[in-house]
């Protein structure tokens, strides 16, 4: 039973990652990414790792759903209703991909892999956020903060319109001047 | 923690959640038609109403279905079946009284992982007809995702944190004295609102607008009609029988036995849902994208904080 609720996902999660660039649609080569990476949560979940496995689950859906919008967003054809291809290195990133499969199989096959020692904890969660953030919550903390800095850091780079736009030019004004009106307090 | 569930009850799952969801659909069409004709009908006259959605139903099981152009119709398809399919896999963690059908030890991620998926749903069947109007219908839905998300996983991580567990069970056990909507207000408030939006519904139902013709459901006809609309109904009540184990004490009160507790709450959740769009105007989306980033999400971030300086003084 347990062999076949493995294989059902890994054949799947193969198959749907070689569809990827069989597909002539943006939308289709997508959600077959999307496909590939929910098996491979489902496996995460079967070696008893069920947080991790979820975890992806909800991550790569949300993620996959978000690279649609930007894929799209930005083709050349409208909203991606034409067909269309890969044009960048398709062979080459195909040929990478498989060669990069076989060797991490060859990996799996031929490594000498040592016993199992000890007996798996209770709840993995905990003891995969003990050894994840144990002694380094400071550390993690500190690098979410400097992440997230970045983050609006670049935005606030990259948008053409700053605070004097907004506010004026001695940034007294009243009410911002922004582009598209409603939302906090307008 | 709650105790296991016999098998059988995978199955009843599903027909219970269409049942609540047929239900909540006929009161709202009772209601929908009242405010139509202005005044309040007899008795009957409601219950004929109230009827409106099964008729609807069949009448879309025996149409013809419509294709349109150059459509992709397997992406249309999954996109109409994941969404019913999305809301019955997130109930698998829904305890009715102190039992779930599977009390995962991380259900609280697998509930919000399985209403992503519906993020895939939605905007699949949007893009699948190859039509403009659906195809605004299926980003609406993840541009108001987006702003969605963010607030809706602090609200329900609040939770999880004051019970000190991802197990919705515990997360229901330690609500046995104080309910969590009590000491959580602004996490409770944020996931009312958050499950209004992922249903779209109520003031965020742009994304089925009638400024698009239904949008990411405009192309639809069919079975596949009835199991996306079908899907949104069931989406609406799964996230609001949610709010009970995660803010509303689940199965925890007087008198009556767990399970009972539980139907009442969902009702009156329910009902208050129902209630909130017939009284409150669709939202433009980027309205409310600046409310849920400046307003929503810090709000919700301090609402974190206080309980978890609660929790750790306990």
């Amino acid at each position: 039973m347990d062999v076949a609720i493995f294989w059902a996902p890994a054949v799947l999660a193969v198959v749907s990652g070689a569809m990827v660039f069989r597909f002539d649609s943006m939308a289709r080569a997508t959600f077959s990414l999307l496909t590939s990476l929910l098996c491979v949560g489902g496996l995460v979940v079967l070696l008893g790792l069920d947080y991790l496995g979820i975890v992806i689950v909800l991550m790569m859906t949300i993620e996959m759903a978000i690279m649609a919008v930007f894929m799209v967003m930005y083709m050349m054809n409208p909203a991606g209703f034409m067909p269309m291809t890969m044009m960048h290195n398709k062979k080459g990133a195909a040929v990478v991909c498989v060669l990069l499969f076989l060797l991490l199989s060859a990996g799996i096959l031929l490594a000498p892999w040592p016993a199992r020692r000890g007996k798996a904890p209770a709840d993995p969660t905990m003891e995969l956020g003990m050894s994840l953030m144990g002694p380094q919550m400071l550390t993690m903390m500190t690098l979410g903060m400097a992440l997230f800095a970045t983050i609006v850091a670049t935005v606030v780079l990259a948008t053409r319109r700053g605070r004097y736009d907004r506010l004026g030019d001695d940034l007294r004004a009243r009410r911002a001047d922004d582009p598209v009106r409603g939302g906090v307090g307008r | 923690m709650a105790e296991r569930s016999p098998l059988w009850a995978i199955f009843v799952l599903p027909a219970l959640l269409i049942a609540v969801a047929v239900v909540t659909a006929g009161f709202d069409a009772a209601l929908a038609a009242g405010a139509r004709n202005g005044r309040r009908g007899s008795l009957r006259e409601a219950a004929v109403r109230a009827a409106e959605p099964g008729r609807e139903v069949l009448r879309l099981l025996v149409q013809q279905p419509r294709r349109t152009r150059a459509s992709d119709v397997p992406l249309a398809r999954t996109g109409a079946a994941l969404l019913p399919v999305a809301a019955v896999l997130a109930a698998v963690v829904l305890p009715l009284g102190f039992r779930s059908v599977s009390d995962l030890p991380e259900g609280i991620v697998w509930f919000n992982a399985m209403e992503a998926l519906a993020w895939a749903a939605v905007w699949l069947a949007g893009w699948g007809p190859n039509s403009t109007l659906s195809l605004i219908g299926g980003y609406r839905f993840l541009a108001q995702g987006l702003a969605y998300e963010l607030p809706h996983m602090l609200a329900i991580t609040t939770a999880a944190l004051g019970a000190e567990s991802l197990r919705v069970g515990d997360v229901v056990e330690a609500q046995a004295g104080v309910w969590f909507a009590v000491w959580m207000p602004a996490a409770f408030g944020i996931y009312l609102l958050s499950a209004m939006a992922m249903a779209f519904w109520g003031p965020f139902d742009q994304p089925a607008g009638h400024d698009i013709a239904g949008g990411a459901a405009s192309e639809l006809s069919g079975a596949d009609r009835v199991l996306f609309l079908g899907g949104r109904w069931l989406l609406l009540v799964v996230a609001a029988s949610f709010s009970v184990p995660l803010f509303l004490g689940g199965g925890h009160g007087p008198l009556l036995p767990g399970w009972a507790w539980t139907v009442l709450k969902t009702a009156a959740v329910l009902a208050f849902l129902v209630w909130v769009r017939r009284r409150v105007p669709t939202l433009r989306m980027d309205r409310y994208l600046e409310l849920a980033w400046v307003v929503l999400t810090p709000l919700a971030i301090v609402q974190a904080l206080v309980v978890a300086v609660v929790v750790l003084n306990r």
